[in-house]
């Protein structure tokens, strides 16, 4: 009986307050208003966070965006010789630069050069990252820091250091490989050519890429509980079972995370290629489809054909890179509900 | 990789946006006090050349701002004067004009640098003028051809300086014949100036006008012999296939494994860099002839001073740009401090010029000689797009020097590039 009492009392308590009601015709009036004024303020605030993001995004990110979609409908019309005023005006083009650049046979081949660099650079770089962060996760690792910054350190290298450190490996006439194997009467063979190039810029990439993605890779392990070790340990696990059975699975998303950044990367390659163009002959000014666009704009002044090409890079980027992280994710839901 | 290089790229832009924030307010308040102007430029030790002029002229300070040369430039220059933040002066090569002018980058300067016209020889007058009445920068340097060789490993092998490009085939399979791992040069695909002046040598004119069209003649006869000439070396491996400009290539020339270079009067600061090892062992003769005793050569390089239709300060600009390459104490310092070969008549010899470069102390009278081979210098035709032209030559040649197979095919890409891009963008082409 005794807990009822307290409400039975409350209850009759909150009746006055209610009977209070005529109280806004009195000096209280503000009180509705500002509970109102907290409210707005309330629903206000989440926008005024987001305000400097927002700002920052439309300035440094859709805008020039939408002026890059612009300048890709537009092309300069020169009349006659094109020499003094007003001989050249901007006129707007339709979608002629994207039949342009779609119908390119210069860009396909570059798409193509990229997917031969790509299907290389990929897999072989995650999976040095995924055996060197497996690696160092395995009990009795000695020298596991000292490692892990040995391999993580080609990555702190700027990528044109790195294209031009190992262009002058490559190049044949100042190979210390070269000098070696010509000591040893063996036959050197010429990396900046035919199908070797391929390797060879995969191989800068891969040089400088396999850290980063190792020590994300070995962060994932790190968080695994170890309750889970345990487990797999009493249910008598090798080590190489564990890391089959256990260790790659749980670190699947890292793995969807890093082929993600891997695949924009190499859709975006154009340091390495460039830094070795002048080094050889076998590498024309439009090997990548973004050496292409900078071709385009920079050196041949056309900055409406090179928007329109660097859109179709964005948009195969977005398709490609988006569409791989929608079956990873239908995958892992799937998953989960098994 | 390249979420770096977007990260390099956006503090770049951040920098620059910095950067063009202080010159925009330092614009400011030059219009109220003595006139400054803005001189991109590339040339090295244009910084100490300028500084006597400011010495000078209290009332006009220049600013130099420090280039990268090259296409890029004229891209830069052209969408700053887009954006109406042109620098007053810049440094333009010869091919360049056309270009910054089709662009609208540049001013007429003719009624304030009249009288200047009689300080340079006609070929290179007309390559500023566009053959108008117009006067659209004044020429600074030229790059008159000429052939440059080993004399120490020449008579090593026994060979004679070619005189033609028949004897320079020759000496080129002699060569073979003597030392098979040698070459006598190699056939660059990475700087289509040197083909330019080589087919300038041999009478081609690119770009010409037909009333109001333009009229592309790079596949013309003389450059297909040039073409043809190299393509064959080539193809037979008479001479490398490699391109200049690399490590290896500085090896080759440093090592002796190439003893010879077609290039320009500028090369003694190239090869002092590129073969530290070989001062005194190398001497200038005049390019090889297509026809014996005649004394042609082309221009391979060179650049002018502009000023550009944004300056606030057209005749303050002119006049240092006649300053700068006219004004013998100017000329001087220009050969001092930047090395270069000055396009006026009077500076060619004589005075800074007096005495060979530092690195052909066995070649006394080098700027003699050279001021002579200068005078049978070839003129030039630009168009409109050059960059177009040149780009084409780097990818088609470049594929052809690699397959050795001749390049007759890569010249007609070349001009049916630059044909169809002219085409493209609405000028008029005459057939």
């Amino acid at each position: 009986m005794t807990p009822v009492t307290p409400v039975t009392r409350t209850a009759p308590s909150a009746e006055p307050a209610g009977g209070a009601r005529p109280l806004p015709l009195g000096g209280a009036g503000s009180r509705p208003g500002r509970r109102g004024a907290r409210g707005r303020g309330a629903r206000r605030a989440p926008y005024l966070f987001l305000l400097p993001a927002a700002v920052l995004f439309l300035l440094f990110f859709a805008l020039p965006v939408g002026y890059a979609l612009h300048l890709s409908l537009r092309r300069v019309e020169v009349e006659g010789l094109g020499l003094g005023e007003g001989a050249r005006r901007e006129v707007w083009a339709g979608l002629s630069n994207y039949t342009d650049a779609l119908t390119d046979p210069e860009l396909a081949a570059g798409a193509l050069r990229v997917l031969g660099y790509g299907l290389i650079v990929v897999p072989v770089m995650l999976g040095l990252a995924l055996v060197f962060a497996l690696m160092l996760d395995a009990d009795r690792v000695r020298g596991r820091s000292f490692t892990r910054l040995a391999i993580f350190l080609p990555y702190a290298v700027p990528g044109v250091i790195a294209a031009l450190l190992w262009g002058f490996l490559y190049l044949p006439d100042v190979s210390p490989f070269h000098f070696v194997l010509g000591e040893l009467g063996l036959p050197a063979p010429d990396l900046l050519d035919g199908g070797a190039l391929y390797a060879a810029l995969a191989n800068i990439a891969v040089w400088g890429g396999t850290g980063f993605n190792m020590i994300v890779i070995y962060t994932a392990l790190r968080a695994i509980p170890a309750e889970v070790y345990e487990a797999a340990r009493l249910d008598g696990c090798s080590q190489l079972q564990i890391a089959l059975r256990i260790k790659i699975p749980m670190v699947a998303p890292s793995l969807v995370l890093t082929f993600f950044f891997s695949v924009i990367a190499t859709l975006q390659v154009f340091s390495e290629p460039t830094t070795l163009k002048p080094l050889t002959n076998s590498v024309p000014t439009t090997w990548s489809p973004l050496m292409k666009v900078y071709e385009d704009a920079f050196v041949r002044g056309d900055i409406h054909s090179a928007a329109a090409t660097a859109v179709v890079v964005a948009a195969v980027t977005l398709v490609l890179s988006f569409g791989f992280l929608r079956i990873a994710n239908s995958r892992t839901r799937q998953g989960d509900s098994r | 990789m390249n979420h770096r290089t977007v990260a390099a790229c956006t503090a770049a832009a951040l920098a620059a946006a910095v950067l063009t924030g202080c010159g925009s307010s330092g614009d400011d308040s030059a219009a109220s006090g003595p006139a400054e102007l803005t001189y991109w430029a590339w040339a090295p030790g244009m910084d100490k050349v300028v500084a006597l002029w400011n010495e000078e002229n209290p009332d006009v300070k220049v600013v130099v701002k420090k280039q990268a040369s090259g296409d890029d430039l004229v891209t830069k220059t052209i969408t700053a004067a887009k954006a109406g933040e042109a620098p007053d002066l810049v440094q333009a090569e010869y091919q360049a004009l056309p270009t910054l002018v089709g662009n609208d980058v540049l001013a007429d300067i003719s009624g304030e640098v009249a009288g200047a016209e009689k300080e340079f020889a006609p070929g290179v007058w007309q390559q500023v003028t566009l053959g108008g009445d117009a006067v659209y920068a004044l020429p600074q340097d030229s790059g008159p051809m000429m052939f440059y060789y080993r004399h120490d490993l020449f008579e090593e092998y026994g060979l004679t300086v070619p005189t033609t490009w028949e004897e320079f085939a020759d000496t080129a399979r002699a060569l073979k014949e003597k030392a098979p791992e040698k070459d006598l040069t190699t056939f660059s695909s990475n700087d289509a100036g040197l083909f330019a002046g080589l087919a300038q040598q041999a009478g081609a004119r690119w770009w010409t006008t037909e009333g109001r069209k333009w009229k592309v003649a790079i596949d013309d006869a003389a450059t297909r012999k040039v073409a043809d000439f190299w393509g064959s070396l080539v193809r037979e491996g008479a001479i490398d296939n490699q391109p200049m400009y690399t490590p290896a290539w500085n090896k080759a020339l440093n090592t002796g494994k190439q003893i010879a270079w077609v290039s320009a009067v500028w090369a003694p600061g190239t090869l002092t860099t590129a073969a530290p090892d070989t001062r005194g062992k190398w001497a200038m003769a005049p390019l090889p002839q297509w026809e014996k005793g005649a004394n042609a050569t082309g221009s391979w390089g060179g650049s002018t001073t502009a000023v550009t239709g944004d300056s606030e300060h057209k005749e303050a600009a002119a006049r240092f740009a006649t300053w700068l390459n006219t004004d013998p104490e100017a000329l001087a310092a220009l050969v001092r401090e930047s090395g270069v070969y000055p396009a006026a008549k009077a500076a060619q010899s004589g005075g800074a010029l007096s005495r060979a470069p530092e690195f052909f102390p066995n070649q006394p009278d080098f700027y003699e000689q050279a001021a002579e081979i200068a005078q049978g210098t070839a003129p030039a035709a630009w168009g409109p797009n050059v960059n177009v032209a040149y780009s084409t030559f780097k990818d088609a040649f470049s594929k052809a020097a690699k397959n050795r197979s001749g390049f007759d095919s890569a010249l007609r890409t070349m001009h049916e590039a630059t044909v169809a891009d002219l085409r493209k963008q609405g000028f008029g082409v005459a057939e």
